[in-house]
């Protein structure tokens, strides 16, 4: 592949060259220069203006810490959730018909199209403590829940906001097995269950990392789903650093998304690292 | 007598309506090397599939050493699959593909080692335990996907087009080590192929399939020099294929001519099919000659000239040492025991003559080319 792209640099034409210009410009402007933004007022006093690295310490205060720890606990039990559910129905997915498999895949795109804001408020009217599941469940005389408020909630708004993002890479590896390989390994000897240990699950593995990484990033960095769905005790970073936002702390701000973007992408690599990514797939990063 | 390994009973398949397969006996015996032979769509790879257990025959019986296996898995069947394409895991590299049935069975790591190490030379691969499967060439992962079979002793091997991915040359060699780990192994073979020229060197026994049936059971020369009907003598190897009539045993009348012959019981008068191998025809003087006719084409092919005669307007193939130009006037004579006499079939008269011989090369080529599913 290296050796291919090296020999046709080469020969490129003037179209081929300058195709990325309108991206780079695009970049440059709306993430490399922000992102310089951000490094500088992370490492400045928010009222001196001064080079300091008490903004990047504070993060790692115990207030902080907590707010962060929380963060992680509920994206993971979230992404968790989401590979329980996502992944068999994407490899139920890839034995369907051609035509269920598009049905599917329009149901499971179908909230994605919805406003964001909508289906929070919507996941709102149904947890409430006199919303619908509530009501149903007195009306069967069964005892009624408290969930709106709790972490129990901002974890269900995440499952429901992103399965769709673990579905769908995973469908998409799984899709384009070989299904000779199957055939293989049931020649081999191995029953439908040791096929998907041996065979189908590791082949699928690209899929699972970016699903993972693209439930987990946007739930750690949520803000919107914690404040509608969560309580008081629910802060998560991500309403951190909107609220230092809000009140005009710059500084803060930026260094907790600095911090936070840190973390994400040293842990990110760290999975990428222990998952040969030779096969391609649908890696992020 | 041979031990009949396996069986398959009037075996039906059709997919979404369209019949593949139709009342399909055969038979295997342990040991043997068997081909099922036909151009694509035959229904040859249905059938092997059908043994190794990745399709369910909607009619007739499978019987594997007298059970009936039809609704037995693929992962339980004493058979193992060498498949077209090869189809190793693209995760495992070379010993963990080759290890692979022994490690779902459980077997001790100690044994494995020593059994893949056997496999490798057996294979010739010693030396290639770590590489990487998808860096290996065409013909190295053919030998791995061998070896990932052959662990497992199974009791039939099933080989599905597997050379069919090759280059030519490795194509000859590969076919004389398959046969060598057959004779070594003992193992039962069921080779799938289009390539009759394989089908023929490499065979204990040939099955010719064509439209979802079996066309012929037989040796390799059986199914050469006794084709049963127009089909089986057009496929395997080259034929010029006449309409005669039987006037009486050991008489056939054809190309406007009383020849000689070796066959008998047909009925007085009865329309058959004659056929002549290319190879079989003298090419004489014209006052010597039983036929007559012009040359049209002559083709250098190396061991011999092909050349292409109008007879009656019906154009032979005839193979001879002998150049013979262009536009010459020959005279033909053919020996009682190179005309075969078969009965008339629903193939009757789809074979021409070689009027149309150029066409008909790129049609080979086509058939050699695209991959039965």
């Amino acid at each position: 592949m290296t050796h291919s792209s090296k020999t046709r640099k080469s020969n490129m034409s003037l179209l081929q060259r300058y195709a990325a210009a309108p991206h780079i410009v695009w970049s440059v402007l709306f993430i490399i220069v922000p992102l310089i933004f951000v490094g500088y007022y992370a490492f400045t006093d928010v009222s001196t203006g001064e080079f300091t690295f008490s903004n990047i310490s504070a993060f790692f205060t115990k207030e902080y810490l907590l707010i962060f720890g929380k963060s992680v606990k509920l994206a993971l039990i979230a992404t968790a959730i989401c590979l329980v559910l996502g992944y068999p129905i994407a490899y139920f997915m890839t034995n369907c018909k051609p035509k269920t498999q598009r049905l599917l895949m329009i149901l499971i795109m179908l909230p994605i199209w919805m406003n964001f804001l909508i289906r929070t408020y919507a996941l709102m009217t149904l947890l409430q403590d006199t919303g619908i599941i509530n009501t149903f469940l007195s009306k069967l005389g069964l005892p009624t829940m408290h969930i709106l408020g709790t972490e129990t909630a901002v974890v269900i708004g995440m499952v429901y906001d992103y399965l769709p993002y673990m579905i769908l890479p995973i469908y998409s590896v799984m899709s384009k097995m070989d299904h000779r390989l199957v055939e293989a390994a049931s020649d081999l000897g191995c029953n439908s269950f040791g096929v998907i240990r041996k065979v189908i699950f590791p082949l699928s593995l690209s899929g699972v990392i970016s699903g993972i990484t693209m439930v987990f990033v946007p739930s750690i960095s949520t803000f919107y789903i914690s404040q509608k769905l969560g309580g008081v005790d629910t802060l998560l970073i991500g309403d951190a650093i909107e609220q230092h936002y809000t009140a005009a702390n710059y500084n803060m701000t930026a260094s907790l998304s600095f911090v936070l973007m840190l973390i994400l992408i040293v842990g990110l690599a760290i999975v990428n690292h222990y998952t040969d990514s030779d096969e391609g797939g649908g890696m992020l990063i | 007598m041979k031990k009949k390994l396996i069986e398959l009973k009037n075996i039906c398949k059709a997919f979404d309506g369209e019949q593949v397969l139709s009342n399909v006996d055969l038979y295997i015996n342990d040991h043997e090397f068997i081909t099922l032979l036909g151009p694509s769509g035959c229904g040859k790879t249905t059938t092997l599939r059908i043994i190794g257990g990745f399709e369910t025959p909607d009619e007739g019986e499978l019987l594997f050493e007298g059970q009936k296996i039809n609704d037995v898995p693929a992962y339980r069947r004493n058979v193992n699959t060498v498949f077209q394409r090869y189809a190793l895991f693209p995760h495992l590299n070379v010993y963990d593909n080759i290890a692979f049935g022994l490690r779902v069975k459980k077997v001790k790591e100690q044994e494995i080692s020593e059994r893949v190490s056997e496999m490798l030379s057996l294979v010739n691969l010693k030396g290639f335990e770590k590489r990487n499967v998808s860096l290996l060439s065409g013909g190295q992962q053919q030998r791995v996907a061998i070896a990932r079979a052959l662990i497992n002793q199974p009791e039939v091997l099933l080989l599905d087009e597997p050379l069919a991915a090759l280059d030519l040359k490795l194509r000859k060699d590969m076919q004389v080590e398959l046969k060598n780990i057959q004779t070594k192994t003992g193992i039962t073979f069921i080779y799938v192929t289009h390539d009759q020229e394989e089908a023929l060197s490499m065979s204990d026994t040939v099955v010719v399939m064509a439209d979802g049936k079996i066309q012929q059971i037989g040796t390799p020369i059986d199914i050469y020099n006794e084709p049963i009907n127009a089909f089986v003598a057009d496929f395997i190897g080259e034929s010029n294929i006449l309409d005669g009539v039987m006037l009486s045993d050991y008489k056939v009348r054809f190309a406007s001519h009383t020849f000689e012959c070796l066959d008998k019981g047909f009925a007085q008068n009865e329309q058959v099919d004659v056929v002549v191998r290319p190879e079989d025809v003298d090419v004489v003087p014209v006052e010597k000659g039983m036929l007559s006719g012009i040359v049209t084409s002559v083709t250098f092919k190396g061991v011999h000239y092909e050349i292409i005669v109008d007879i009656g307007g019906f154009k032979w193939m005839i193979q001879t040492t002998d150049y013979v130009a262009p536009d010459a006037l020959i005279g033909i004579y053919i020996e009682p025991d190179a005309i075969h006499v078969m009965k008339k079939s629903e193939y009757s008269n789809m074979f021409g003559d070689y009027s149309t011989f150029s066409d008909e090369i790129d049609h080979l080529s086509d058939v050699t080319e695209d991959e039965e599913e």
